[in-house]
């Protein structure tokens, strides 16, 4: 009696509480984890315009994200006389509160996902994010300032005009699998052997290029054009309430670039999972780890005072524990069953980080477009090439079916569809350029140019 | 117990909103509450474990047709429209077919006998592992059992689509 209660009591707090825990601790780490992507963003900007970035605060600037986080709390929170008070209040909250509800989907590694098992996971993931829109909208509008009612509306324009694209591209992948499960998803890659970047390349590069669209980054940056629109949609917001902004909007980085890996980069999946040959490969992550703890030792000395030199040899230390902690599951037989969920977490996590490294690189090198080349590289390009891709991809996989093809031989059908895609949709390109050309008239879309 | 609690919760949200976006003189603010109103109906298809259905809400109504609405109304003037009395003329008609459709309701439950809520079937809840699958269940019934209706729907969207942008195509 007294057993099956307690069976039952531990089944409600695994049914309702430890999603909720997950949740609360997902919330807590996060604004750490996006300030530190915005210090890693800010190196990596310093190292390819040859500065040194921020070398102040703590070792190599390792704490500048907390003394931001100070400043940004403690600035005077200003709401402009004219503002939309509620609406000013709430814009900001709805923005964060959409992408942070859409990482609830998201798993990372097998282990590790705060609502387990949806139906239509990847849906969930796309559509919660797609809603985080209106904090920015509402925010602008609520402001009572051009330049952020601007903002706003390029904003939106932006959204509407690149979610087909996006959305048809995760069609394309979909095909394959045949689920929306997140998980699923991951095991037909694992199943198939090969990851769906290299059977989709066509819908992978637009989910990639949409994606940039959607979360409003250089080059598409328009929303926020500092050049135009002082801060777009931001202008009026500051300390607090402009953090959260920035808080929805790398939170947004997180979940495209994650979506992009359960799709398209084999999620969790470790490069060749299924061939045992290559099961070295399983060392790469510990001795990834020990190499940068190295690194750090070896760079100990040479910062200016001592308690910096302690605070790289402390982060030298955490590198060499993870390390450890990779290790296990591999070495350690007793630590074997823990192998899927810890390598699982940190090739997701490799996956992911390289992604928004793809992101902060095309930040760094192109410039930002103008709008109308915004809508006619959406509209004329983009769509047309993902709706033929879909089309094509699934020929392809009627082809594939019908000669028996599978995993790396399903190439043989895919890659003839993504080329044909390709010069399809350029073709189009071409002609709509020729059009105008002889027209010789302002694209429609100008009128938002400001 | 959970259950109810969690269907009041969404239904007083959703007709809490509805009323609240049909009085608000201010249009962003309807729109806003009209996003609340649409997020609870999704809430209880949720409920009713018809997650498909309540994603299909969130990425279409609110997440598509409404930033479309929003994007309209920012486009513009608003202090022209403040300053108008809106739907002065159709007061009367509103009146007049709200009544007809409560009286509609009140018909069908006056003929049935019974009070709202009672007499109806009660729906055990099936065990998660024994539904069907929800999107797998929905393409089904549309693909397989209704092919015929989606398809006439889908062409009559298109047709919908193609005349929008000639019509737009022609004003210039």
């Amino acid at each position: 009696m007294m057993h099956s209660l307690s069976q039952a009591t531990i089944e409600f707090l695994k049914l309702y509480w430890a999603p909720l825990l997950c949740g609360v601790a997902v919330v807590a780490i996060l604004p750490l984890i996006v300030g530190y992507i915005v210090l890693v963003e800010r190196k990596i900007m310093a190292d390819m315009q040859a500065r040194l970035g921020p070398m102040r605060v703590g070792p190599h600037g390792l704490l500048q994200p907390i003394a931001d986080a100070v400043k940004l709390l403690i600035k005077e929170d200003i709401i402009p006389d004219n503002a939309d008070k509620l609406v000013f209040w709430l814009a900001p909250v709805l923005s964060v509160g959409a992408a942070l509800l859409s990482l609830a989907g998201l798993a990372v590694g097998p282990a590790f996902q705060i609502a387990q098992d949806i139906n239509i996971g990847i849906l969930f993931v796309v559509g919660v994010s797609a809603m985080g829109i209106f904090g920015i909208v509402l925010g602008g509008w609520a402001s009572n300032s051009h330049y952020s009612l601007m903002g706003a509306l390029r904003s939106s324009a932006q959204l509407v005009s690149y979610e087909t694209a996006a959305g048809m591209a995760l069609v394309s992948a979909l095909l394959f699998t045949g689920t929306l499960n997140i998980k699923s998803i991951v095991e037909a890659q694992s199943k198939e052997g090969i990851w769906f970047v290299l059977l989709a390349p066509v819908a992978f590069f637009t989910y990639l290029v949409a994606s940039i669209a959607e979360t409003n980054r250089a080059p598409f940056d328009l929303p926020e054009a500092e050049s135009e629109l002082v801060a777009g949609y931001m202008t009026e917001f500051s300390g607090f309430r402009w953090s959260l902004y920035f808080l929805a909007e790398y939170t947004n980085m997180i979940v495209v670039a994650s979506v992009a890996t359960t799709l398209f980069l084999g999620g969790w999946l470790r490069p060749f999972a299924g061939v045992a040959r290559l099961n070295v490969l399983d060392f790469v992550p510990p001795l990834l780890m020990l190499a940068i703890g190295a690194y750090c030792v070896l760079r100990a000395p040479k910062q200016p005072t001592r308690v910096q030199q302690m605070f790289m040899l402390a982060v030298a230390g955490l590198c060499f524990l993870l390390g450890l902690v990779l290790v296990a599951p591999v070495i350690v037989p007793v630590a074997k069953p823990l192998y899927a969920g810890i390598h699982g977490a940190f090739w997701f996590i490799f996956k992911v980080s390289a992604y928004i490294y793809l992101f902060m690189w095309l930040r760094f090198t192109l410039p930002r477009y103008r709008f109308d080349q915004l809508m006619r590289l959406g509209w004329h390009f983009l769509i047309p090439l993902s709706i033929i891709n879909v089309l094509l991809v699934g020929v392809a996989l009627i082809a594939g079916a019908y000669f028996h093809l599978q995993g790396w031989g399903l190439l043989l059908v895919t890659t003839p569809a993504a080329v044909i895609a390709l010069v399809a949709a350029l073709f189009i390109l071409a002609a709509e350029k020729q059009r105008d050309a002889r027209q010789g008239q302002i694209a429609a879309s100008d009128f938002y140019a400001g | 117990m959970l259950d109810k609690v969690l269907f009041y919760f969404f239904a007083g949200i959703a007709v809490a909103s509805a009323a609240l976006m049909v009085t608000r003189r201010n249009v962003v603010h309807s729109a806003i509450f009209l996003i609340t109103a649409l997020l609870a109906t999704a809430g209880i298809f949720l409920q009713l474990r018809a997650e498909f259905l309540f994603i299909v809400q969130i990425i279409l109504y609110v997440g598509g047709i409404m930033v479309l609405f929003v994007f309209v109304i920012m486009l513009v003037n608003l202090d022209v429209a403040l300053q108008q009395i809106q739907f002065a003329r159709q007061k009367w008609v509103a009146l007049l077919i709200a009544l007809a459709l409560a009286g509609q309701v009140g018909l069908m439950f006056w003929s049935s006998g019974k009070m709202p809520g009672q007499g109806l079937p009660v729906l055990t809840a099936a065990a998660a592992g024994r539904l069907p699958l929800n999107s797998e269940a929905v393409a089904k019934s549309l693909f397989e059992s209704y092919l015929l209706p989606f398809e006439i729907a889908s062409v009559l969207l298109l047709v919908a689509m193609i005349g929008a942008v000639v019509m737009a195509k022609n004003r210039t």
